[in-house]
């Protein structure tokens, strides 16, 4: 495990609009690394979705909250926490209904939910902590030239 | 980070062709000119995605409210044009098994 070399932060307005500036800003980072292309895409996906989902549940109407979101850069990895101060939601419940939409039909999907399970989807290690407000941190490895022993979902390129 | 839509009728048939973001911040306007279209019946709605530069989960939320309320209304609601980057969630969240997608590859030679 190697040590943090740069910590990044932003504390943005828990509003739609600011979304895509946390996303632009994430991307920078992230190539700035040397992410591939569709890593960074996959990037901007989970961290627009972890934002998002403080953005729609993490503060009752007319209460105006912020988001916190940190990144640390590591040699070989990007670890992003995305923080905010509202109440919990219950990360058990949805938890349970995170998946694709596999043999379900048209009006068993649901329109929200989906953002949770691209988050874990796209990025290799994802922890969600509930205790006060809700911590998600998620982490995407660099992958060189070495195969990663660290992915999760993403199976790497079969050699050859 | 904006998104523009552009729509054309003929007929029943309404081609919506999007370029930019699809996010929390776009998604309400794209719900706000997309749904009240499949809210008729023997209406086709077309949704031309070539333009898509980013799309997350509000995005794909509003393609499934349309889906729905197409299904009610009887309407129908067609999707194409779709970068292999977009396409891509569409795939991972199963959605590509329930939507009506086009899979012309549009400009690329075989």
């Amino acid at each position: 495990m190697r040590t943090a070399s740069d910590y990044i932060e932003m504390n943005v307005p828990a509003k739609p609009d600011y979304v895509g500036v946390v996303r632009l800003t994430i991307s920078g980072l992230a190539n700035r690394m040397g992410f591939a292309f569709d890593e960074i895409e996959d990037i901007k996906i989970a961290v627009s979705e972890a934002v998002t989902n403080v953005v729609n549940h993490a503060y009752t109407d007319g209460e105006k909250g912020q988001v916190r979101i940190g990144c640390n850069i590591f040699d070989d990895r990007m670890e992003i926490t995305v923080v905010d101060q509202g109440k919990s939601f219950d990360v058990d419940s949805i938890s349970k209904n995170l998946g694709p939409v596999d043999g379900k039909s048209v009006d068993q999907l649901h329109e929200g939910g989906l953002g949770l399970f691209l988050i874990d989807t796209l990025m290799d290690k994802v922890e969600i902590s509930s205790e006060a407000g809700v911590v998600v941190m998620m982490t995407k490895y660099l992958h060189r030239d070495e195969v990663e022993e660290h992915v999760d979902r993403i199976s790497p390129a079969p050699s050859q | 980070m904006n998104l523009q839509i552009n729509q054309e009728q003929i007929n029943e048939t309404y081609e919506l062709k999007l370029a930019g973001e699809v996010d929390a911040y776009t998604a309400p306007k794209l719900k706000e000119v997309m749904l009240p279209l499949t809210e008729k019946e023997g209406n086709i709605v077309v949704v031309d995605l070539s333009g898509v530069e980013y799309m997350d989960s509000t995005g794909l939320g509003i393609f499934v409210g349309a889906l729905k309320s197409s299904k009610a209304y009887n309407s129908s609601l067609k999707l194409r044009g779709m970068t292999e980057r977009v396409k891509r969630i569409f795939e991972i969240t199963g959605l590509t098994e329930v939507m009506d997608i086009e899979s012309e590859v549009k400009g690329e030679a075989l």
